[in-house]
């Protein structure tokens, strides 16, 4: 133990700043959410406070009661539980391929696969919409090639969704592949070179080797791929406005219409809780399948 | 004889998935140069038959996209070097300098991390309403100055500076501002530019607060630009590929240009706890 001197002092100078703004800009509003969601604040509390009022949890029973809540949430559910297994098998299929002692250019590669994912999101969303495109669309055509009939991929209820999922794969699973090469390169190569020893082929060195050790990275991966899973919404913001039909409206793009297109922002401050409660329970859930690195 | 084979199939799976992987950009790019209505014809083209750069003219003339650029680049830019400021004195402090509440702190800080930052945006929005900062720069700008991530981030890595170092300065009489200044920031080079990238491209990238903040088109930053613009003008899909690739390029340079940075910090920060 050393005493306490000057600079110890120096310590709340040095934090002060970031954590004023952190505090200002993100703690309090995340309080005062919880507050404005027992509020009736609407367009006309926004001009005059004097009609603000408490309501205590009926904007949450308006909630239960709203089909479109309901929609939205099973829409984010189907988002998250297909997309984000998906997005995360993609990321350890290229990562696998790319961890081969046998690949060149590894580099190469690495950087191909990431390329989308610092790509403006709104903009790849765009260019996606054409590619979507039931009559010039680059993928129909590809799929009339080997002889699929077109689809009208954002038009139909049934496919916008899958759509939504297929582009959000490309665009993020080199997020997690580069984040799963890391932890493949962790798995020491004895452990590999007693496997072979003992006779293990390549699927069961995959099984038994490379899937254990690789497991805290994993359950990493899927963490951080469903909380960001959970908050979709420029996707379907620019590709379907959330349509056909409702069929990709999600909860942050339900609370984005309520709150900022009609300004019922105390429903919409619930609406962001529920879905806060969703992540952390789910986010709870996952922490007792595994240890994560984070721990 | 089979091990050929498995070379074979591993090339071939890895240039199909690159191939998959490029098209939609590649494609972006074509589309861009080709003459207007040539984006939609069947079958499809793959390359312009001949270049037209109109579209891209047309953007910077009458469409004002110089300006959204300009105003992506000043709020990317703005907000990196506060966050790397704000960011490297609080990870510092947090990894070695000492105080009470220091760890207590940090892990309030840490379980930020897992509230959804759409919790935040609706009181966010009335606090920068009356702050009179709607449409303004600092709007935009505020929910980025400083980090729970980036503190985190720079943590992590000033944990591995020597405390005899430190400690040698201080017998040398350097203030505590010289140390960080002289001795920590350029020992933390490398994770400074990790951080730099990953809130220049964040910021550069991030489309909800944008949306919600700037109502006034002259402020819109690109991706809100590139929103609106689709609302008027959906069927030009040439004109609507060139604002597309412009709006990703600078983006991707900086990526390319600092990625050997990028991916090393994404590779240390992903595993290390």
């Amino acid at each position: 133990m050393r005493r306490t001197t000057g600079r110890d002092r120096a310590g709340y100078w040095f934090i002060g700043p970031a954590l004023f703004l952190i505090f200002v800009f993100f703690f309090l509003p995340v309080v005062a959410a919880l507050a404005l969601s027992f509020t009736d604040w609407d367009v006309y509390a926004l001009g005059d406070l004097a009609n603000l009022r408490y309501v205590g949890f009926a904007n949450y029973q308006r909630l239960v009661g709203d089909p479109r809540f309901w929609v939205a949430l099973r829409n984010t559910l189907y988002f998250v539980l297909v997309g984000g297994p998906l997005s995360v098998a993609v990321s350890l299929g290229a990562a696998l391929l790319l961890n081969s002692s046998i690949v060149r250019m590894k580099g190469f590669f690495r950087t191909v696969f990431f390329v989308p994912v610092v790509t403006t999101l709104v903009a790849v969303a765009v260019a996606w919409r054409y590619l979507y495109h039931p009559r010039y669309g680059l993928l129909d055509y590809g799929l009339h090639l080997i002889g699929i009939a077109p689809i009208d991929w954002l038009g139909d209820p049934r496919w916008a969704m899958p759509a939504i999922i297929l582009m959000a794969t490309w665009k993020n699973f080199g997020f997690n592949m580069i984040i799963l090469v890391a932890g493949l390169l962790n798995i020491p190569e004895n452990l590999y070179a007693a496997a072979r020893i003992d006779g293990a082929n390549g699927w069961q060195q995959f099984r038994r080797v490379t899937l254990p050790m690789l497991t805290p990275t994993l359950v990493f991966v899927v963490l951080i791929t469903m909380i960001g899973y959970f908050q979709l919404f420029a996707e379907p913001y620019v590709m379907t406005n959330g349509g056909p039909s409702d069929a990709t409206l999600s909860i942050v793009l339900l609370m984005y219409e309520e709150g900022f297109r009609w300004w019922n922002l105390g429903y919409a401050a619930a609406i962001a809780f529920v879905l806060f409660a969703i992540i952390l329970g789910a986010t709870l859930l996952q922490l007792r399948f595994g240890r994560t690195p984070l721990q | 004889m089979r091990r050929l084979f498995t070379i074979v199939v591993v090339y071939a799976l890895l240039g199909v998935a690159a191939m998959i992987t490029m098209l939609p950009l590649l494609w972006m790019l074509a589309a861009s140069l080709m003459a207007t209505g040539e984006a939609t014809v069947y079958p499809p083209h793959i390359t312009p038959d001949t270049v037209s750069t109109a579209h891209y003219t047309e953007l910077f003339t009458r469409l004002h996209l110089g300006r959204y650029l300009i105003n992506s680049t000043v709020v990317a830019v703005a907000v990196t070097f506060t966050a790397l400021v704000f960011n490297s004195m609080a990870g510092y402090a947090f990894a070695k300098l000492r105080f009470a509440g220091r760890d207590r702190t940090f892990r309030v800080l840490l379980s930020a991390m897992l509230v959804p930052a759409q919790a935040s945006m609706l009181p966010l929005f009335l606090l920068v309403k009356s702050l009179g900062l709607l449409n303004t720069y600092w709007g935009v700008m505020v929910p980025g100055l400083a980090s729970v991530f980036g503190i985190f981030l720079i943590r992590q890595y000033a944990l591995s500076i020597p405390d005899s170092l430190l400690d040698a300065a201080r017998i040398d009489g350097a203030s505590e501002l010289r140390i960080y200044w002289s001795l920590v920031l350029p020992l933390c080079r490398p994770v400074l530019v990790t951080l730099a990238i990953f809130t220049f491209m964040g910021t550069w990238n991030d489309f909800m607060w944008p949306l919600i903040v700037l109502a006034d088109a002259d402020m819109h930053t690109l991706p809100v630009a590139l929103a609106t613009l689709l609302g008027e003008h959906a069927q030009d899909t040439e004109l609507m590929m060139a604002g597309s690739v412009l709006t990703v390029l600078p983006v991707l340079l900086v990526f390319l240009a600092l990625q050997r940075h990028y991916i090393a910090g994404l590779m240390g920060g992903g595993v290390k706890g």
